[in-house]
């Protein structure tokens, strides 16, 4: 071996959009693939090494029999593991089916059930097996997603703020689309990373990064309402993305 | 006779995950099938009940390289069916942002996922250490597509600026023509991708089932256009259902789709080359012209060139539409729902996507349906698997799935989207 640091890139269910973002780093991924041996990352190569992996990036949620079995054998030959994304960090928009019976969810898209092997829930890998770090993101940033990579083959923690999307938008002085427009947002409760991309767009955050450090959900969902959102509005809200996060749990269905 | 099976257990450089099994006796093929094992995820379920100003968002996460086209074909569903008609710049604005999101697509194809198989590689980045200027073109062509859907749509993957009636805010002139100068180098990187991709060997391989494409009058047809096939179909889309049917077999978690009554069909870059390369732009059909190709292409493995024709239209329509760039007056029109159904369409990179939906009066979803490209095209890729491995069985296991990997590469099927989808299985006996 090369001696260089392995990396391996491992997908379950979800929309193939977080590892693209790997391939979305146009300027860094060729010297990246030189400081780093890829190890196994399909949707780039053919070529396949056995672990074990310095570093596994884990795209997806658990929603298979045979894919929470994966993710053992994934997590028994990486040193580091690493969730990418929504769905592999809360289970993803799949993860609505956790709210649903899932059979009926199956006759309405698919003419033979029975052909169907699926789980009644979409669960996050850190449901599964000890995970490392958990990077948000529906989907992930690439500058995020280069910084944990870069502080992971260097032995230290990733320097990832989990303050909310309110202090990126006065970072950027970007108007508040509540205060000023009555915008419904989730910008006070969700993860920062995106850069207050929606607020910069004049529209209100949909927590795609996900509920921040203990978010006060309690002190939004009122101010929702009284913005003339009804209940069922709210929890849409709260029930996207990252649907399947507890805090977000919570606040779709209490007041 | 000897018997042998050829299995690839995960294809890679394809998005999702699939596998794939030929079953050889002696000379001839007995079974060949995809298998689709990428977990469903039930879009059209969880769809039911939710707003009808929620699909762009929603249906955008079914593939992270095509959300663009979700998000134009759900848009085009509602907005038809509420009587709503988006002015002219703003259908610009949606068709940039959509050439963004084929810039970006075909370069990720052509270079980091098909290229390396006519060149002996097993990736893009292994090709990069012998011929790192053509790998740099390729990231620097993929990387403007993503700064068209970046400026556009907020970023690349799942953009946030499109809404149901238009979008949330609109670029000014002056922000779109600092895209000038980088497409007009990416055009240059298009023009010799087409010469590139011009000089690999291909083996002959002809399809003949039909082709199926969206047209428009006077434009290469992307975010709208009539559904039409090479034997003469010329259908609304709203009349999709009653031409074409979805059909669920055991070793697949996606539908497969053929023509009612039975009938294999093939959409993306041949068919809408195929029935509408007139339309591409003057510098395109050039390009094309040099490279050999005809007016029509039914070339399988020459998909890669077209792709890359397909490139330079991608670029050259981006730099007119930002030419003739006005502001809208707003950035959406209100839409008021209706109760009833709507239909959409538009050209994902990899072929045509349908949606349809039903809603109540107050815009509650009652019924989803959502057909993309690779559901389309999986029976006519098992059609070709079979007839690439029976004119080939003199090869050697190794170089027969490789082989067989490159046809399947070759409809850049996209796994995740047809998951409502692949293992490679060779096996002889």
């Amino acid at each position: 071996m090369s001696g260089k640091p392995s990396l391996a890139v491992w997908k379950f269910a979800s929309c193939d959009g977080c590892q693209l973002t790997l391939l979305d780093l146009e300027d860094e991924l060729l010297p990246l693939a030189n400081a780093i041996d890829i190890a196994d990352f399909r949707e780039a190569t053919s070529a396949v090494a056995a672990g074990p992996y310095d570093l596994s990036l884990v795209e997806g949620s658990i929603t298979t029999p045979h894919d929470a079995e994966r993710i053992q054998e994934i997590r028994s030959a990486s040193k580091a593991l690493v969730t990418i994304g929504a769905c592999a960090t809360s289970g993803g928009i799949q993860a609505l089916r956790n709210f649903a019976d899932v059979d009926e969810f199956t006759r309405i898209v698919y003419a033979s059930p029975q052909y169907i092997s699926t789980l009644a829930t979409s669960t996050p890998i850190a449901a599964h097996v000890p995970v490392d770090f958990e990077l948000r993101g529906c989907p992930i940033d690439k500058r995020q997603l280069l910084e944990v990579v870069t502080a992971f083959l260097h032995g230290r923690r990733p320097g990832i703020p989990a303050t909310s999307v309110c202090t990126e938008c006065k970072r950027r002085g970007v108007v508040c689309v509540m205060v000023a427009h009555g915008t419904p947002c989730l910008g006070p409760v969700t993860q920062a990373g995106c850069n207050a991309l929606c607020p910069s767009y004049d529209r209100g955050c949909f927590g795609c990064f996900g509920p921040m450090e203990t978010p006060n959900t309690g002190a939004l969902v009122p101010l929702l309402r009284r913005l003339g959102r009804s209940d069922d509005d709210v929890q849409r809200l709260f029930r996207t993305f990252n649907a399947g996060a507890e805090p977000f749990q919570k606040a779709a269905t209490h007041d | 006779m000897t018997k042998r099976t050829i299995v690839t257990d995960y294809l890679a450089r394809v998005e999702g995950e699939g596998a794939m099994t030929v079953k050889l006796d002696g000379d001839r093929v007995e079974h060949v099938e995809l298998r689709i094992f990428e977990p469903p995820r039930f879009f059209e379920a969880f769809l039911r009940g939710r707003s009808f100003t929620e699909p762009p968002d929603i249906t955008a996460r079914i593939c992270g390289i095509c959300p663009v086209a979700y998000q134009t074909s759900a848009v085009n569903a509602i907005e038809r069916l509420c009587g709503v008609e988006v002015p002219e710049p703003i259908r610009l604005l949606r068709r940039l942002l959509y050439c963004g999101e084929w810039i970006e697509s075909h370069a990720l194809h052509v270079y980091m996922l098909h290229a390396p198989d006519f060149l002996g590689y097993d990736s893009a980045i292994e090709l990069a250490r012998d011929a790192p200027a053509a790998v740099e073109r390729g990231l620097a062509l993929k990387r403007t597509g993503n700064d068209v859907m970046t400026l556009v749509g907020g970023r690349e993957i799942h953009p946030i600026n499109v809404r149901v009636g238009g979008f949330y805010c609109v670029p000014t002139r002056r922000e779109l023509r600092a895209l000038v100068e980088p497409l007009e180098r990416a055009r240059e990187a298009a023009l010799e991708t087409v010469r590139w991709t011009a000089g690999f060997d291909f083996p002959e391989r002809v399809v003949d089932c039909d082709l199926v494409a969206l047209t428009q009058p006077d434009e290469y047809a992307i975010e709208r256009g009539r559904i039409r096939s090479s034997s003469g179909l010329d259908l609304a889309p709203a009349e999709y259902d009653e031409h074409f049917e979805e059909i669920h077999v055991e070793r697949s978690n996606a539908l497969q789709s053929q023509l009612r009554g039975g009938g294999t069909y093939l959409c993306g870059p041949l068919a809408r080359y195929s029935l509408a390369s007139g339309e591409l732009s003057p510098l395109a059909r050039e390009a094309a012209a040099e490279a050999g190709l005809g007016e029509e292409c039914r070339d399988a493995f020459r998909s890669i060139v077209v792709r890359s024709v397909e490139l330079v239209h991608a670029c050259d329509e981006s730099l007119r539409i930002i030419d003739a760039y006005d502001a809208p007056e707003r950035p959406a029109e209100p839409v008021e729902p209706v109760a009833g159904t709507g239909y959409g369409v538009s050209e994902a990179p990899r072929g045509l996507l349908y949606h349809r939906y039903r809603l109540d009066a107050d815009g509650t979803i009652l019924d989803a349906k959502i057909v993309p490209p690779t559901s389309q095209n999986q029976l006519a890729i098992e059609d070709d698997l079979r007839d690439v491995v029976a004119r080939n069985t003199r090869l050697d296991d190794d170089a027969l799935r490789a082989l067989c990997e490159q046809t399947i590469r070759n409809y850049d099927p996209c796994i995740s989207c047809a998951t409502h989808f692949l293992d490679l299985e060779v096996e002889r006996r």
